[in-house]
């Protein structure tokens, strides 16, 4: 920014700390809401695992009842379940025999790859369309944009990206269908980051559509707002042009709104996830969850569950942060 | 995903629609009423939705029986058959059948997750805004807590606790999406509170839940029913995703569902997936042709026609 110094800095930190006070109840709900739902799923633990072995006996399920701790009281029974989580211990897979947390993190560089591509283009082009369409507001080319753009908003994610396997993949052949790499070709160094953006295309496209949609809404709405304030009128009768009014003052406020939306969408975006990988086969979380579903695979569920709120928190903080450093009518009272 | 677009209509950029002091004004709402019935764009999503009423309404007249029996060859093209216009699918069953029954499915579904979520919303909201103090702080980390969770995983889990039906579905839907509109009703009930028609009914010796509701409330209705077709929207769509994963209710077709039974016979029969599709799209274009409409009647200022 244009006068970065103690100030700007102090301000800054005072955000971030008002920010992590505020999220610390938020970050206990989150936890309270996780460990009831794990109460409320259907077979514990020691089902699940006499299951997987062919049935048990009355004896050997109370002894799998006693290792799981199931046979203590709620309350003991939560603070387990707490001092887990100061481990970092989400629980074990049954499914795949492996820590909760290690499955997670396997896959959430994938997701988070798909979804700051996505993010990063909806942005960009979203506030592009916004900007032409408040420049040409009320003429054709609004409309003819604001007409595209409303259809792409009330188009189903899931059914956008089957239509683009049908054309692109299918039809065309000019990108792969699903998958993040091509199985068994072995590819090193630039070869294989080639071979990954090609497969990120059609998914990253797809996921981008909705929020481009609501991103340029947004920006032309709020550009036709700010660009009617008095410090535009200002800088127009200073005899400043059209170009740098348009960019230097209207933009700059007019991305306030825009990067609040982008931390309320972050939530969206990762429920998003799950049905986006599902439908091109992309190894993140999202098809991690189906998949855990299917196997009635509980404990990776709601694991996936407590970090995408954890995640949506620490977005929010990042979102406060960078308004605070756009806005410096920001104060914390 | 469409529910933050209503807090971007009426949040940051809204500006006070009070023009008059009493909701009994009705000038106001004839106004609102008028300016919404010459806009064509409106006109012709309301005219799309009466039909995906009707349709679905009529289903079992237009079609009647089971749309999951098997009536005809498998794999008919729409247009090759005239008993089947839009085709059939891999087991023989008219797609036609499916998208009518669907209808009933999928509209319902939006309709009552989103009066689920507007009922919880107007509660919450307007207890936090009208009373304050501690109730509005608890109530207000609540709703921070319900949008922190991401909604669609939320519902997933809630579907996935349970056995797949309806009526949980609709029940997970509804009890996740109403943090917007108790947002949006908590800041309209901060800045009416204090207005003076609210004191001259306190004055006048009415209780609470009459300032509340026959006071305060129409008046703050105009945001939350721009939100609404917005909510009906969002419910639909999620709905549709849920079906499409295979997580709805096993014995309802849904154009969710449609979809995704269609995504194996992408490559060779794929109007299997597109027409469902279709019918989504023009529905939620419709939902939202319709609440722009009203959010452009209720704030004639801010319709920018530049």
């Amino acid at each position: 920014m244009s006068n970065f110094n103690g100030a700007q800095l102090s301000r800054l930190l005072a955000v971030f700390r008002r920010n992590a006070l505020q999220a610390i109840p938020t970050v206990l709900g989150i936890i309270v809401l996780n460990f009831l739902l794990l109460e409320w799923v259907p077979g514990n633990a020691a089902d699940v695992v006499a299951a997987e072995s062919g049935g048990a006996t009355a004896e050997s399920l109370a002894q799998l009842q006693h290792h799981f701790g199931l046979h203590l009281s709620m309350g003991e029974r939560l603070s387990n379940y707490l001092s887990h989580l100061a481990h970092f211990d989400l629980g074990m897979s049954a499914r795949h025999n492996l820590p909760v947390t290690t499955l997670i993190l396997d896959r959430l560089g994938n997701t988070l790859l798909l979804m700051g591509a996505a993010l990063l283009l909806a942005t960009l082009t979203g506030v592009v369309l916004g900007v032409l369409m408040s420049l040409y507001a009320g003429r054709w080319q609004d409309k003819l944009i604001s007409v595209l753009v409303l259809l792409l908003y009330s188009t189903p994610t899931f059914w956008l990206g089957l239509m683009a396997i049908v054309l692109f993949a299918v039809t065309l052949g000019w990108l792969p269908t699903s998958g993040s790499h091509t199985i068994g070709a072995g590819l090193t160094g630039w070869d294989a980051v080639a071979d990954k953006a090609r497969h990120l295309l059609l998914p990253m496209l797809t996921t981008a559509g909705l929020y481009l949609a609501v991103f340029s809404r947004l920006t032309r709405a709020a550009m036709l707002e700010v660009s009617k304030q008095d410090f535009v009128r200002t800088a127009r009768s200073k005899g400043l042009s059209p170009a740098v009014i348009t960019v230097r003052h209207v933009l700059r406020n007019a991305l306030i709104p825009v990067t609040t939306l982008i931390g309320m969408h972050f939530g969206a975006l990762l429920g998003g996830a799950t049905v986006i990988e599902t439908v091109f086969n992309w190894p993140g979380l999202g098809s991690l969850v189906l998949e855990s579903i299917l196997a009635r695979d509980y404990p990776v569920l709601l694991g996936i569950l407590f970090c995408s709120s954890l995640l949506v928190i620490v977005v929010n903080m990042v979102v406060d942060l960078l308004q605070a450093a756009l806005d410096p009518r920001i104060q914390v009272r | 995903m469409n529910d933050a677009i209503a807090q971007s209509r009426t949040g940051p950029l809204r500006q006070n629609t009070h023009l008059s002091a009493s909701a009994r004004d009705p000038g106001r709402w004839r106004a609102a009423w008028g300016g919404f019935l010459r806009d064509p764009a409106a006109l012709a999503g309301l005219a799309i939705l009466l039909s995906a009423v009707l349709v679905a309404v009529f289903a079992p007249v237009l079609f009647p029986g089971d749309p999951q029996d098997m009536v005809g060859p498998a794999l008919v093209w729409p247009g090759q058959d005239a008993a089947f216009l839009l085709g059939t699918d891999s087991l023989g069953r008219d797609v036609a059948a499916g998208l009518a029954h669907g209808a009933r499915v999928s509209l319902s579904v939006g309709a009552v997750a989103a009066v689920i979520s507007l009922t919880i919303g107007i509660l919450v909201g307007a207890s936090s805004g009208y009373y304050g103090g501690w109730v509005d702080d608890v109530l207000v980390r609540f709703t921070e807590l319900v949008q922190t969770v991401p909604t669609f995983l939320f519902v997933i889990v809630i579907v996935t606790i349970g056995q797949p039906s309806v009526c949980l579905i609709l029940l997970a839907i509804g009890s996740a999406c109403w943090p917007v509109t108790a947002r949006l009703v908590r800041a309209e009930f901060r800045s009416l509170r204090e207005s003076e028609f609210v004191l001259a009914a306190r004055s006048q010796g009415f209780g609470n839940a009459w300032v509340i509701f026959r006071e305060i409330l129409p008046n703050a209705l105009p945001p939350v029913i721009v939100t609404t077709s917005v909510l009906v929207a969002t419910a639909i769509l999620m709905e549709s995703a849920l079906s499409f994963l295979g997580l709805g209710d096993p014995n309802a077709v849904s154009w969710g569902s449609m979809i995704g039974e269609g995504r194996e016979m992408l490559r060779t029969a794929w109007y299997l997936s597109a027409v469902p599709g279709v019918a989504i799209v023009l529905t939620v274009l419709a939902l939202n042709l319709v609440g722009d409409a009203i959010n452009d009647a209720f704030n004639p200022r801010l319709a920018a026609r530049a």
